[in-house]
């Protein structure tokens, strides 16, 4: 494999495990919480540095998970004790992720953990550190990372397939059927904790918050299928990767950058022509319609 | 043993009683209208007895047993407002979610679970909106979706909350019939409703309720013009108008 494929590969990958849980994220209107989550998650990592003094891939998978799933926890605890979804979505968000900056700061400046790096990402380093696992040689660690959460993430969403899409459209029915809806959401939220810290380190916060909302929204507006919805936003999320990659290639910039442009202008090009919900559509559809009904 | 029996249920948002100490128990195969004004609890009284709220104290049991154990014997239709219709999805797959708690984990609805859910629509005059999506269903369709989706949960009680809020005399008409005849099977329905002039119609038991019960019994027996005074207040004041036309007992 070439360094360029590496890191399309990578990005690919990386965009499909986000836009599994940004469809279930997206539909439950909960976008925002994969903002909160992908900061906070620096403050999972940090601890669990303090605690094992390692640098340890699972340690690394835990904390995050943990943090992710606090942030949820308490972002819930507030917003039931009468704060507004966003601003305690905000709090949360602000305070704990200012707390993991600390603490990086303060104890693990030394280490490969540093502020900027988790918001933009460093995607062009991604094939030099390889990793052996499993007989395979040569695969660098950042693939082997994102592929285990992306296949966690496609494992979970085909077993509990029915259940978060019940618990999405209707959570009253599916607690009154016995769907374990507490349950489903935290494990949402555990899954795009993993997501994130599996994905952050290679292409940052700011490329991930982009890819878990806007492939989901833009495939919304053009299928009204959510078994299409998960394929085409995995689809444009892909598309947004690559062009994203030999775009940046192009204009010399930053890659995870361009990607993130791309997913924004996927959106917008379904914003205005989707066959359905296209605001330029409608116009002409609706003008039309007038001039016809003139006619009749 | 009654289908529906609840024992002393209060609720409390944010430490403010929505009901207090409501007991009642429910009779066999009958039609049962819930009426109060807004915020009454009504919605809250039968998300209590399904386990969607907490409860601040009292017990409730269908049938004896506990709701937890009786899942698969009790129908909801929450409000319609309640969900998302812009959700994508048809109505078909919306009907296929009321088995969604019998079908089990990783199974998917097969074959006949389709046959049935399709056969529950059309017992609601639905069938040929099967495969519509239900962003573009008007709110009475998405209403007998609902009901459709309650049929396909195969239950002896029903809870029912508003199911004719927004749809025309026709549905209305249609809905009504569906009731009677889920009656005549032996179930029992439990129905949120608001429009006081047909309760003496579409209801054999009627509970009044206004954070409290203020009553509960044969609808003829206790939808008086007292008991209505008591549970509305002043905000009734068109009940003592009979020369409107709108009195409901007349
Ligand atoms: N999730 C909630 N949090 C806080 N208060 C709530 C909540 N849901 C309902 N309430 C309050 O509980 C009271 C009863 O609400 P409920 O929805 O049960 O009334 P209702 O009788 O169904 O009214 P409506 O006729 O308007 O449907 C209301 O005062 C309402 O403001
Ligand atoms: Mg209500």
């Amino acid at each position: 494999m070439t360094y360029t494929m590496w890191i399309i590969l990578t990005a690919s990958l990386v965009s499909v495990a986000c836009s599994i849980v940004g469809v279930l994220l997206v539909l439950r209107k909960m976008a925002m919480i994969s903002d909160a989550i992908s900061h906070t998650v620096l403050l999972g990592l940090v601890s669990a540095f303090l605690i094992t003094q390692s640098l340890d891939g699972l340690a690394m998978f835990i904390g995050a998970a943990i943090a992710g799933i606090l942030t949820a926890v308490f972002i819930q605890l507030l917003n039931s004790a009468g704060v507004q979804a966003d601003a305690a979505i905000g709090i949360v968000f602000t305070f704990l992720f200012a707390i993991g900056v600390i603490l990086v700061s303060m104890f693990a400046r030394d280490v490969h953990l540093d502020v900027e790096h988790s918001i933009m990402g460093e995607l062009a380093f991604i094939p030099w550190t390889t990793v052996d696992w499993l007989g395979i040689e040569g695969v660098p660690q950042a693939v082997w990372m994102i592929s285990i959460v992306l296949v966690i993430n496609i494992i979970l969403l085909f077993v509990f397939y029915k259940e978060f899409k019940l618990s999405s459209f209707d959570p009253h029915l599916a607690a009154a059927l016995g769907i374990p809806v507490v349950f489903l959401h935290y494990l949402l939220m555990g899954m795009t904790s993993i997501t994130a810290v599996a994905s952050f380190d290679a292409v940052g916060a700011i490329l991930v918050v982009a890819m878990i909302i806007a492939p989901p929204a833009t495939a919304y507006l053009l299928t009204e299928q959510l078994g299409k919805m998960f394929i085409y936003s995995a689809i444009i999320a892909v598309l947004s990767a690559i062009s994203g990659y030999y775009f940046a290639a192009m204009l010399d910039t930053n890659i995870a950058g361009m990607m993130a442009t791309m997913t924004g202008l996927f959106f917008l090009a379904a914003f205005l022509f989707s066959p359905t919900h296209g605001v330029v559509i409608k116009k002409i559809r609706n003008r039309f319609t007038t001039y016809s009904n003139d006619e009749a | 043993m009654n289908p529906v029996s609840t024992n002393n249920i209060t609720v409390a948002y944010h430490r403010k009683p929505v009901i207090q100490n409501v007991s009642f128990e429910a009779p066999e195969g009958k039609l049962i209208g819930i009426v109060g004004p807004n915020g009454a609890g009504k919605s809250t009284l039968i998300k209590s007895i399904l386990g969607l709220v907490p409860k601040a104290s009292g017990n409730i049991s269908i049938y004896g047993k506990p709701y937890k154990k009786q899942r698969q014997i009790v129908g909801y239709v929450p409000q319609r407002g309640s969900v998302d219709w812009d959700f994508p999805t048809n109505a078909l797959d919306v009907v296929l979610m009321g088995k969604y708690g019998q079908i089990g984990l990783i199974r998917r609805p097969n074959k006949k679970d389709k046959q049935e859910a399709l056969e529950c629509l059309a017992q609601v005059g639905m069938e040929a909106f099967a495969n519509r999506q239900i962003s573009q269903l008007s709110g009475g369709q998405q209403q007998r979706v609902f009901l459709a989706r309650a049929l396909a949960q195969n239950a002896f009680v029903y809870f029912m909350d508003e199911p004719f809020v927004g749809v025309d005399a026709a549905t209305e008409k249609a809905i009504i019939q569906l009731l009677t005849d889920l009656k005549s099977k032996g179930k029992t329905v439990l129905v949120v409703h608001h429009d006081l002039q047909t309760v003496k119609d579409y209801f054999d038991w009627v509970m009044l309720l206004n954070i409290r019960k203020i009553a509960f019994g044969p609808t003829e027996e206790v939808f008086t013009q007292e008991h209505l005074q008591k549970t509305y207040g002043g905000r009734l004041a068109f009940l003592d108008q009979e020369s409107n036309g709108v009195n409901p007992l007349a």
